[in-house]
């Protein structure tokens, strides 16, 4: 036996020294530190990280919130008139930026037209638009921005029309614009008035059928000119021609102050200076009526000016108020001038009213020097701003909406930079009925986007919103009776062994890809339920109806038949009645809609008024009721199953049967899981993206037809992100309706979650 | 028989009362939700394996709504029970005792000559079905299939071998063999040398304009330009060789043709290089069937797609899917697990931890798309956008990383898929009974020896559970992806031999968009439906596959600590 312990010799200890063990400990605490450290570090950051998305959607639609802005960044006097042959009266009556934002042009009253420097009001050169020797300007007159042409009228009832070219060329690889004066309708002043007179008002248009012009000469008459050109294709020569007709004037006592032509050369509107405005239907131009007047109550016309596309009218008034009017069809097909919007007032009289390029926005000023910003179609009042004592007279805006001239009325010339990226998006845009052009009434629609430039979009949440909870109704509707009703079963009926089948199997059923569910959807499921509609609802009344059946024949059976297969298992024993009668309703389809309705179904409901589309709620309500189901059941599941054992045993024990024990114990201890199962199974179908984009036809309709689609705020988002511009408006949108979605979501499942909590805790107590 | 009734009502009273209707209408639920999920997976099994499977082809004669008689050679797809109404209102004269009649939809193929390759036929006025044997079905690399008669082989245009010779099929074979190994060549070429070469030249531009971006002239700039064209000419020579090698394999493709006959006496000449396969499904055995479609599955999982997706493989679906969740993994499993530690072992409880918790749990709820537009938004937009302005201002304005591509579809699903992992986690981590713990600290461990040495390596199935759940869930996630990455056909794999060999700036294809693709945007839907039901099914299989491994994972775990627990 070997000497355990030696009592002579002492042995080196293994234990390290006390120096080593001090550096190892502290090794250890440096390591204990770094580890701590390490994971708070990561697990703040990943929390963060999900929060970000929060902030980050917040960030990116907090700009649709914001008004306009407009800042002076130089304010200079207009440049001297360079041209040599500048009469003395020099009154500027329009000013203009380019879309560069690099040039202004200003047009004088006396048919100079003087280019500058946009930056600093340093002049370019100025050419002066011909005119009889003894004539002398006396009215001008703008087409729509996009087309650029200006019109002056003169004393002996002739025109001229002109147009600013910008030459684009890169010497140096610097970017020049190059202005110069085009006369489209040719150089010489053409006469419009066959008596001569002086112009007093004039309109302008460029349509489809040429371009338009109108009049009011000094006694009141109004006249109408078509002037067609044509170029000869070899000679490239331009030549007019100008068709001139009489319009019905006005009452005696009234006279015009302002006239707008439209720019399908449909209608000429006028204002006159007793706060009428007149509709005239010129499609006809040879034969012109004169619609009844409407009154503009807010006070005298000061400005009218058509907003881009020309469906709509701005209108100011001395007493400051600012309305939107639109070109309504009635029944009979005619348009009337119908008010439809107010904006915020401005202080003093209404001067001049410029509309936006390419959306529906305009610019006011008034004769106190305040300046306001307004947006149609979303009713917004984005800037009022007083911009000095000297009143605003005319405003050149760039077709970017990047920049701005504004010259007041000593002549000074105020250049700013202007923020105005989002006014299309208000409140009552989103959720309210619009009015949009060219529709007959108020309406919730959702159009977004358009080839067409002049295209007025549509935003209303209305039809999404509406579509998502349709879509995720009819799921809920279908899965909530299988999902509760199926829980219940598992929780409380079923053996054991069924229930380690049957709940992988709904754990199998929650993990399949929506992709592989909406495409079933869309390619078998609906082709299968259009061609046999009449199985789906026998399915429905029948399936019941056989389960009950089948329990009752069971309960029949001898009792040595049934105590070989013991309670528990009835959902196995319904398996084959369940699918022997949906074979059957299946089978039986075709003779139904022989027997009942005419052949076809689908026929039947159309003649009955009810409208069908193959990709509808129904085959949604079916699938997304599919892909819900799975997470109603497994919470209500395990919210029942988890009822202590001790309540349902006393009660048992008292008498009750397994299901009065179910309704009377069960039931309502475990309620609020159910509650929350639901909530669940809402929240998913709410969110749920695949299967709506590819089972329905994505029409945003509002209303609750099972036979129709609908577009819901998910699919959406998917159909329209990847092809709208970065920063635009519709991008910004769209980042609210994820928004949205994601703040519902949230809250409905916080709501099952804290419910949920809430509810274990009661079960620890019980 | 009154008393009959009296009793069964009786009876029924009884069975009512005792709420037993109840019961056997919630098992009916059970029972539903069971078919249907059977049901449905059964379908996308029946409809996807059954894809690759060679159908006999049948001949007959048909007639059409306006009388016109025709021969027919082709596959039958599904047949339906219409009303006779409906048959009448398109035109077709249906006798008027007749209520229901049958119509098969059948595969014609011949797209090049008919224009319609799938057509609706009723059952009246069909002749008797044969089955001629020696029908052949040519799969083409362009216009579908082809179903008709062979009449001869020819090279370069002189007859070498005519239908009835005892060789005919041997030498179609033979000849197939090498027109396939020429075509494989070629491809090899095209997609790898001169990709190479393209990759390379455009390497040097690259490199040219990055010194140009640094501000480099003079001298400096002088020698690197002449250095680039220097060797510029060298990989341009390299590019004419293979050109020039690729052409005459192009050229020795061209040699032979097959000359065949539709079923309605059309002659016609198939050349050799458009050709995938011929068959005569009719006359193939069944062993010989089931060795076609054994080689047309594998052809399907490892060949890439033809004819805008509706034909060929889904290779590159697949690839880019295994590749996107790859990387996805890497980046969510330390994220998740260090995120789960955190919030189970060193976060003070509290309110504010209960909020944090319930917030992290309620996102794994939080629909999908959200998480794309983020990762659209944020990663592509914001953080590319930059990343590029950074390292890539050679290449813009094309973008680099400010476009969509792989790595971002990676990591806003990894953003997707965190709360999966770290609720697994934690509740993995909840399950270890503290005595163990308290144990390893009585020991003297430190809390990060007990959590690394302990209680991770214990949890470790839990966090497996978590990632493979997470795996499941972002390999069948579309709406997200459809946003931050993934095409319907992308150029090239993520993954080649050019540096830095993992490209994570591409665009990928996706198995489940590659569903949602091919059955929504592509022009011929009924030649599409065969291979999206085929491409569900390979998706379906493997989230099955990864959730039952979750399940058993999990379930063993339970197992093992519910005896720990006691």
């Amino acid at each position: 036996m070997p000497q355990l312990i030696s009592t002579d010799e002492p042995v080196a200890s293994l234990m390290p020294s006390l120096a080593q063990r001090a550096k190892l400990r502290r090794w250890r605490n440096i390591k204990d530190k770094i580890s701590a450290y390490g994971i708070m570090a990561a697990g703040v950051a990943v929390v963060g990280s999900l929060g970000l998305i929060f902030v980050y959607l917040f960030s990116e639609v907090t700009p649709l919130l914001r008004g306009a802005s407009v800042e002076i960044t130089k304010t200079y006097s207009l440049p001297p008139i360079t041209q040599s042959a500048a009469p003395v009266d020099g009154v500027a009556e329009f000013i203009n930026l380019e879309r560069y934002e690099e040039i202004g042009t200003v047009y004088y009253k006396n048919g100079v037209v003087q280019f500058f420097h946009a930056e600093d009001g340093s002049a370019l050169q100025s050419e002066q638009i011909p005119q009889a020797a003894d004539a002398t300007f006396t009215t001008l007159a703008t087409s729509e921005a996009t087309h650029g042409l200006v019109a002056y009228g003169d004393n002996h009832g002739q025109v001229s029309v002109v147009k600013v070219q910008y030459d684009l060329s890169y010497p140096n690889d610097k970017r020049v614009v190059s202005p110069h004066l085009d006369f489209p309708l040719g150089e010489e002043p053409f006469a419009l008035d066959t008596y001569k007179l002086p112009l007093k008002i004039l309109a302008i248009q460029e349509t489809s059928k040429g371009t338009l012009l109108s009049a009011a000469t000094s006694d009141d008459r109004l006249i109408l000119a078509v002037v067609a050109t044509k170029t000869n294709p070899i000679t490239e020569e331009t030549t007019t021609s100008t068709d001139v007709f009489n319009l019905p004037s006005l009452p005696a006592d009234e006279h015009v102050t302002h006239m707008q032509i439209d720019d399908a050369g449909r209608y000429l509107v006028v204002a006159s200076d007793k706060s009428q405005i007149y509709l005239y239907n010129i499609s006809n131009p040879a034969a012109v009526e004169r619609n009844d007047p409407i009154a503009v109550e807010s006070g005298n016309v000061t400005a009218m000016q058509f907003l881009v596309g020309t469906g709509s009218l701005a209108i100011g008034t001395d007493k400051g108020n600012v309305s939107q009017w639109l070109m309504v069809r009635d029944k009979n097909n005619k348009y009337h001038v119908t008010h439809v919007r107010d904006f915020k007032a401005l202080n003093g009289a209404i001067t001049q009213i410029t509309p936006e390029y390419s959306r529906r926005g305009f610019w006011a000023a008034d004769n106190k020097g305040n300046l306001g910003i307004y947006f149609g179609t979303s009713a917004r009042t984005l800037l009022i701003k007083s911009m000095g004592s000297a009143p605003i007279a005319h405003i050149g805006l760039s077709p970017i909406n990047g920049k701005v001239l504004l010259l007041d009325q000593t002549q000074q010339v105020s250049f700013a930079k202007v923020w105005n990226q989002h006014p299309e998006i208000s409140f009552s845009m989103l959720w309210e009925k619009v009015w949009y052009e060219g529709r007959d009434a108020p309406d919730y629609i959702w159009q977004a986007s358009s080839a067409s430039d002049s295209f007025e979009a549509k935003m209303s949440f209305v039809p999404l919103a509406l579509g998502t909870l349709k879509a995720a109704f009819f799921a809920i509707l279908f899965a909530i009776p299988i999902g509760v009703m199926g829980a219940i079963y598992t929780a409380y009926f079923m053996t054991p062994k069924l229930r380690g089948i049957v709940k992988p199997t709904i754990e199998i059923m929650a993990a399949l890809p929506s992709v592989i569910l909406g495409f079933l959807a869309g390619l078998w499921l609906a082709p299968f339920l259009e061609n046999n509609l009449p199985a789906i609802f026998s399915i429905l009344i029948f399936t019941p109806v056989v389960m009950l059946i089948t329990g009752f024949a069971w309960s029949q059976f001898p009792s040595a038949i049934r105590t070989r297969i013991p309670d528990g298992w009835e959902a196995a024993i319904l398996i084959v009645p369940v699918m022997f009668t949906v074979w059957v309703c299946v089978a039986l389809s075709p003779y139904l809609e022989v027997w009942f309705f005419h052949g076809s179904m689908r026929q039947w409901f159309t003649d009955s008024g009810i409208k069908y589309e193959q990709r509808n709620a129904l085959v949604v309500g079916l699938v997304m009721g599919f892909a819900v189901i799975p997470s109603i059941f497994s919470i209500a599941e395990d919210a029942v199953f988890s009822v202590p054992r001790h309540l349902t045993q006393g009660s048992l024990a008292l008498g009750a049967t397994p299901w009065q024990t179910m309704v009377g114990v069960v039931l309502p201890t475990a309620s609020p899981g159910i509650f929350s199962a639901v909530m669940m199974g809402f929240g998913r179908a709410v969110g749920e993206t695949m299967i709506v984009l590819m089972a329905t036809g994505n029409s945003p309709v509002v209303n609750f037809n099972v036979f129709e689609g609908m577009r819901t705020l998910s699919a959406n988002i998917a159909v329209e992100m990847p092809e709208t511009a970065v920063g635009s408006t519709h991008f910004r949108v769209l980042f609210l309706a994820a928004l949205l979605l994601l703040a519902l979501t949230f809250v409905v499942n916080t709501i099952a979650e804290v419910v949920r909590q809430s509810l274990r805790k009661r079960y620890s107590n019980l | 028989m009154k008393s009959f009734l009296n009793a069964t009502l009786k009876k029924i009273a009884l069975w009512t009362k005792n709420g037993s209707p109840w019961i056997w209408l919630n098992g009916g639920a059970v029972t539903i939700c069971m078919l249907m999920v059977v049901g449905l997976v059964g379908l996308i099994a029946v409809r996807g394996f059954s894809h690759f499977w060679p159908a006999n082809i049948l001949q007959t004669s048909v007639i059409d709504n306006v009388g016109k008689q025709q021969i027919i050679l082709a596959e039958v797809v599904r047949s339906e029970v219409i009303p006779a109404a409906v048959a009448r209102d398109n035109g077709y004269t249906v006798a008027t005792d007749r209520e229901l009649i049958t119509r098969y939809l059948m595969k014609l193929g011949n797209r090049d000559i008919t224009s319609r390759d799938f057509m609706w036929f009723l059952e009246i006025g069909m002749s008797e079905w044969k089955y001629p044997q020696d029908a052949v079905v040519v799969e083409r690399r362009e216009w579908g299939n082809f179903y008709g008669y062979l009449e001869s082989i020819n090279e370069n245009g002189k007859t070498v071998v005519a239908q009835g010779a005892e060789n005919f099929w041997q030498e179609l074979d033979a000849r197939m063999k090498r027109s396939l190994t020429l075509h494989d060549q070629m491809t090899r070429l095209e997609k790898n040398e001169i990709g190479h070469v393209n990759n390379e030249l455009q390497d040097l531009r690259l490199k040219h304009r990055r010194l140009e971006l640094d501000g480099i002239t003079g001298e400096q700039m002088l020698a690197a330009e002449a250095k680039f064209a220097e060797q510029k000419i060298i990989l341009e020579n390299e590019y004419a060789i293979i050109k020039k090698e690729r052409d005459a394999l192009a050229e020795q493709i061209k040699r032979d043709q097959l000359i065949a006959k539709t079923a309605d006496g059309k002659e016609i000449t198939l050349s050799f290089d458009h050709l995938v396969r011929v068959t005569r499904p009719n006359a193939m055995g069944i062993f010989a069937k089931s060795g076609q479609y054994v080689e047309r599955f594998w052809e399907f999982v490892s060949a890439e797609p033809r004819e805008s997706n509706t034909e060929g493989g889904i290779f590159p679906a697949i690839f880019g899917t295994l590749i996107m969740v790859i990387i996805m993994a890497i980046m969510v499993t330390p994220f998740g697990v260090l995120a789960a530690i955190y919030l189970r072992e060193y976060a003070k409880d509290g309110l504010f931890l209960r909020i944090i918790r319930i917030s992290v749990y309620n996102l794994a709820g939080v629909p999908s798309i959200v998480y794309g537009v983020f990762g659209l938004g944020f990663f592509v937009y914001t953080l590319g956008g930059n990343l590029d302005h950074l390292f890539y201002a050679e290449s813009l304005p094309t973008p680099t990383f400010g476009t969509p591509g792989l790595f971002w579809a990676s990591l806003t699903l990894a953003l997707l898929t965190l709360p999966i992992v770290i609720v697994s986690t934690e509740e993995g981590l909840s399950r270890i009974p503290s005595t163990i713990r308290q144990g390893s600290l009585a020991l003297g461990a430190t809390k990060s020896e007990t959590l690394w040495k302990v209680i991770v390596p214990l949890a470790t199935p839990a966090m497996m559970t978590g990632l493979i759940l997470a795996i499941a869930r972002a390999a069948g996630e579309v709406a997200p992806l459809m946003l931050v990455g993934v095409v319907k056909l992308a150029p090239a794999l993520p993954v080649d031999g050019n540096y830095p060999f993992v490209h994570l700036d591409q665009k990928i294809m996706h198995l489940g968009f590659h569903i949602y693709d091919v059955g929504f945007q592509s022009p011929n839907v009924e030649a599409a439906r065969p291979l999206v039901y085929a491409t569900s099914l390979i998706l379906v299989l493997l989230i099955i596959t990864l959730n039952f491994t979750a399940i058993k994972i999990r379930n063993n775990l339970r197992e093992k600590y519910r005896s720990a627990a006691d």
